[in-house]
């Protein structure tokens, strides 16, 4: 019986007769919307809210020093699916290794986010920046200086 | 004489120029109305709130590309949008905005030309604006466009005849052609009040003629592909639009004029009254577009010939006889 609300069956939509309220009712019901709140959003201005666990651009975090983090192990390097990172690490004797050169390819990028899990110094995380748009190529392979501030790359409607 | 001239021309530059920018903007009220029924915004991104949009869209239009398809009949597809717009925009003259007022000392009237067939110069010549969608569709070498265009003119010719029905019930009530007298014959009663099944008679075919949702038989999106206007770019394209909405305009005007009272009103008489009515009826063309999906062609055909000629020519008898009774 419960299959009987939403089944119509094709004997069902033969013509009533019924022709006048129907429009008006269709008319008051499109009113009504005209009337009531947009549910888009006017996007770049505005924009929704998304997770908290939302996988976008990729930031290098710094210390308190305001040096990286990042230790140069290559473990996400070695763990990331499509080969999207490349590091050339930089050590002197008895100092802290460094990378010399952190590049990820953010069209190889597959957003996984298994770069954050396998990093041992939490040095890298994945932001909430979802919408970077460029006119080429290579201002996807983003180097260490656009890695530390993916927030600049947010795309503003221009 | 030459003062006579001045005031013409200049009555004319600026009446066309009011009405094509109503025409202009009842585009953005378009988009802008059915965006907020579908709970959109519309558009908003050139100037405010999308306010330059159709000055964006005209200039759009004179930069794309014309093209013209290999097997078209070339003079006739060039002449088909000029006829549509030319039409379209002749209608304009007998638009009757408001009554006489005095500026500087010169009389001044308020419409372009007061015919004594007016409203029969009105139906004339819409019906020869219709020829320039069925020329366009024939000419483009295109099935689509050749079905939209026949279809097209099938739906001219049915409504048209029940239209000039609704509208022979307003002139017997009025007693004149002229569109001037029609509207000084309302000025205590609104002939809405008068002819209300003339008016919804009126309505409904207006909107068969305009070719607007739920009528829209020559350029159904889904079935045809735009229908007549399917191989028509840049500029074409745009006379097209702009001929379609100039009609919604004269179509409102007539409305207006027919059955509403013109520029008559409470507190003032004037224009303000002829402009604010014709929103509404625009409003109201958009707002119905947005309600009511398109009808079966047959459907359409079997509207037109089988319920609104009867009811139109009942509509007429009974008007003669209420006229006869009460002597009128």
């Amino acid at each position: 019986m419960a299959d009987k609300d939403y089944i119509l069956n094709i004997s069902d939509r033969r013509p009533t007769g019924k022709y006048i309220t129907p429009i008006l009712k269709g008319l008051g019901y499109t009113l009504k919307n005209f009337f009531s709140k947009p549910i888009t959003i006017k996007y770049p201005t505005e924009r929704r809210e998304v997770s908290d666990r939302w996988r976008g651009l990729h930031r290098l975090k710094v210390d308190d020093r305001g040096a990286l983090k990042c230790v140069a192990c290559g473990l996400c390097a070695k763990i990331c699916p499509p080969k999207a990172i490349t590091i050339v690490p930089y050590e002197e004797a008895g100092e802290t290794r460094y990378p010399k050169e952190f590049v990820i390819d953010e069209l190889r990028c597959i957003f996984c986010g298994f770069c954050q899990e396998a990093c041992p110094k939490d040095a890298i995380e994945l932001t909430k920046v979802y919408d970077f748009v460029d006119y080429k190529r290579e201002d996807f392979i983003f180097d260490i200086e656009k890695l530390k501030t993916p927030e600049k790359y947010i795309f503003n409607g221009k | 004489m030459l003062e006579f001239m001045t005031i013409l021309i200049i009555k004319t530059l600026v009446a066309f120029t009011v009405s094509l920018l109503i025409v202009a903007y009842s585009t953005w009220i378009e988009r802008k109305v059915l965006g907020h029924v579908q709970l959109r915004h519309g558009p908003r991104r050139v100037g405010f709130h999308g306010l330059l949009q159709p000055i964006a869209d005209g200039i759009k239009g004179f930069f794309k590309e014309e093209l013209i398809p290999d097997n078209a009949d070339k003079p006739l597809f060039l002449l088909a949008p000029i006829i549509s717009i030319g039409a379209a925009v002749t209608l304009i003259v007998i638009v009757p905005f408001g009554d006489k007022i005095t500026i500087m000392g010169h009389e001044i009237t308020l419409y372009l030309t007061d015919l004594d067939v007016g409203i029969l110069f009105v139906l004339g010549i819409s019906t020869i604006g219709s020829y320039g969608g069925i020329l366009g569709g024939w000419s483009s070498g295109n099935k689509y466009g050749v079905i939209g265009g026949l279809r097209g003119s099938a739906q001219m010719i049915s409504y048209e005849l029940s239209l000039a029905l609704a509208v022979i019930a307003v002139v017997m009530v009025s007693g004149s052609l002229s569109l001037i007298d029609i509207v000084n014959s309302q000025t205590g009663l609104w002939n809405i009040v008068k002819q209300p099944f003339a008016f919804v008679l009126f309505i409904i075919c207006g909107l068969a003629e305009l070719n607007r949702t739920p009528f829209d038989m020559p350029e159904a999106e889904a079935e045809l592909a735009c229908g007549f206007n399917v191989e028509y770019s840049s500029m074409k394209f745009a006379l097209f639009f702009m001929a379609e909405y100039c009609h919604m305009f004269v179509f409102a005007a007539l409305v207006t004029t027919l059955f509403l009272g013109g520029w008559h009103g409470p507190f003032i008489d004037g224009p303000h009254w002829f402009f604010l009515k014709c929103f509404v009826i625009i409003f109201f063309c958009v707002w119905e577009r947005s309600t009511f999906p398109r009808l079966r062609y047959d459907q359409v055909m079997s509207f037109g010939w089988k319920i609104l000629l009867p009811f139109g020519l009942l509509n007429i008898l009974l008007t003669g006889l209420w006229m006869l009774i009460f002597n009128m």
